[in-house]
């Protein structure tokens, strides 16, 4: 696990630009840490580095968004309510692991029976400083 | 022998209520009935799609039935048949399509598919007989939060949409940090009542100048840092001066936004719609500021701001007379844009 220290938005927007770079289609990103950590901030900044134009908003709402105007899809999910295993089978969020698109999500932890082994997790802490946000990743 | 009126039946299922209502014309509610799972949904904290999806199931036959019955017609007297087609969650908005398109079929009634956002529109119409279009309209809700021109009962053009959490999405969100539960609106908004709107300031988000976007995802962080260092430091947290700082902040970006909107379309009236339009803070200081400006603010009813399918009933009526029908193939479309209008073809074919 390397560990990044985000200072800032700015860190944040280099973080997600550089990773969507390396996205392919069926990667499955898996974003993890508290309630304002900046989970739907820095899917902004993979989406943007995907070439997606539409506006990211919360998927809280609805569970999945789908985005489709970029280099590959993306699948943008919050799982934070999926309450246990049958819930998570039954909402269908794994028939969007099918390889055409990539999936970014919300609270991965959740649901981490489902997700695949070669999964990118990001794991997104608060720093010391204001602003400041600790991830840990594999990359 | 068919009623002589134009009797429309709605249907609503886009979240987590079920209702059908009958309306005679536009804008008469002769029923309205709405089964909620706010309570079961209150013990997960939100909406879960899946449970949502099996309780409209369940509920959707029997809130026709208690409509039709209420309003004393049956199918043979409908001359219309309007469903929410989006957007919402598709498994909810499929089980209410599935129930109109069968008895659009059976009883060979025009079937009409309606933007969940015109029908929050609608709700004005309903309870203000003499509005009509244009005019501005702040729609906030727990999925969105938009500032629309209505230029005619069937188009709009968007002013601003939030760019991250929807409003109600933060009441919720600061409800869970603060230990209150779902669903937020209603308990902040009755905690603040008992707390001090100054004794704690969360930063306002306006964006850029001459933006109508919202952004709500920062207070929900500010909130969330204030909690975390009063705990730290082993102080008791105010929850209800925390819910009314917070409250402060929404509604005061909410009520800037929508007046500079309205200076900029040059309206001499404002309509808010949307489950937190029943927001006490919102309506009063929303009325005052129309007040300062004489401007005219249309606020519905509470029982009107959530969901139910009068506004449903209400956008299908002049959808239908503006555009005519959508027919069979008729689908959910979860995502559809906020000033979409369905529109299907004969042979299926699908535009907005």
């Amino acid at each position: 696990m390397i560990e990044k220290v985000i200072k800032n938005e700015e860190d944040c927007r280099d973080f997600g630009l550089a990773l969507a770079e390396r996205l392919k289609p069926g990667d499955v990103v898996a974003l993890i840490g508290d309630l304002g950590v900046g989970k739907t901030t820095l899917t902004k900044y993979i989406a943007q580095g995907l070439g997606i134009s539409e506006m990211i908003t919360s998927p809280t709402f609805t569970v999945v968004c789908e985005y489709r105007s970029g280099r590959l899809p993306l699948y943008h999910m919050d799982v934070y309510r999926l309450e246990n295993a049958g819930d998570v089978f039954e909402s269908g969020i794994e028939e969007y692991m099918d390889g055409k698109g990539v999936c970014i999500i919300e609270w991965a932890d959740m649901v981490a029976e489902i997700l695949p082994d070669d999964t990118i997790c990001v794991f997104m802490e608060y720093g010391e400083n204001e602003g400041e946000r600790i991830y840990r990743c594999a990359f | 022998m068919k009623d002589k009126r134009f009797l429309t039946l709605a249907i609503e299922s886009s979240c987590d209520e079920t209702a059908a209502a009958v309306l005679s014309g536009g804008r008469d509610v002769l029923s309205d009935v709405v089964s909620s799972q706010i309570d079961i949904h209150e013990k997960y904290g939100g909406v879960v799609p899946e449970i949502a999806s099996r309780h409209h199931l369940t509920a959707v036959n029997s809130v026709i039935d208690e409509a039709l019955a209420k309003a004393g017609v049956t199918l043979d007297d409908i001359s219309l048949v309007g469903v929410t087609c989006g957007p919402g969650l598709v498994g909810s908005l499929v089980i209410g399509i599935a129930a109109a398109k069968a008895i659009a079929m059976a009883k060979n009634i025009p079937l009409v598919g309606v933007n969940h956002m015109y029908g929050h529109v609608s709700s004005n119409f309903i309870q203000y007989k003499e509005l009509e279009p244009p005019f501005l309209s702040l729609i906030v809700s727990g999925g969105h939060t938009n500032l629309v021109y209505m230029e005619s009962y069937t188009s709009c053009r968007v002013l601003g949409s939030t760019r991250d959490d929807a409003a109600g999405e933060a009441y919720d969100k600061v409800a869970r940090v603060i230990g209150l539960g779902y669903p937020g609106g209603p308990k902040i908004d009755r905690l603040a009542k008992e707390g001090d709107p100054e004794a704690i300031h969360f930063k306002r988000v306006y964006l850029e100048k001459g933006s109508f976007d919202f952004s709500f995802s920062g207070i929900k962080t500010g909130v969330l840092n204030y909690v975390n260092s009063q705990k730290q430091a082993g102080r008791d947290i105010n929850a209800a001066d925390v819910a009314a700082g917070f409250q402060e902040a929404v509604v005061e970006v909410l009520v800037n936004k929508a007046m500079e909107a309205a200076e900029m379309t040059g309206s001499d009236s404002i309509v808010i719609a949307g489950g937190v339009a029943a927001n006490d803070r919102l309506r009063k200081e929303l009325s005052s500021a129309c007040d300062s400006k004489n401007i005219k603010l249309y606020l519905p009813e509470k029982r009107l701001c959530t969901d139910n399918a009068s506004m449903i009933g209400c956008a299908a009526y002049y959808k239908y007379q503006a555009l005519g029908d959508d027919g069979l193939y008729l689908d959910a479309y979860p995502s559809l844009p906020v000033d979409a209008q369905i529109k299907i073809s004969g042979d299926g074919e699908t535009s907005w």
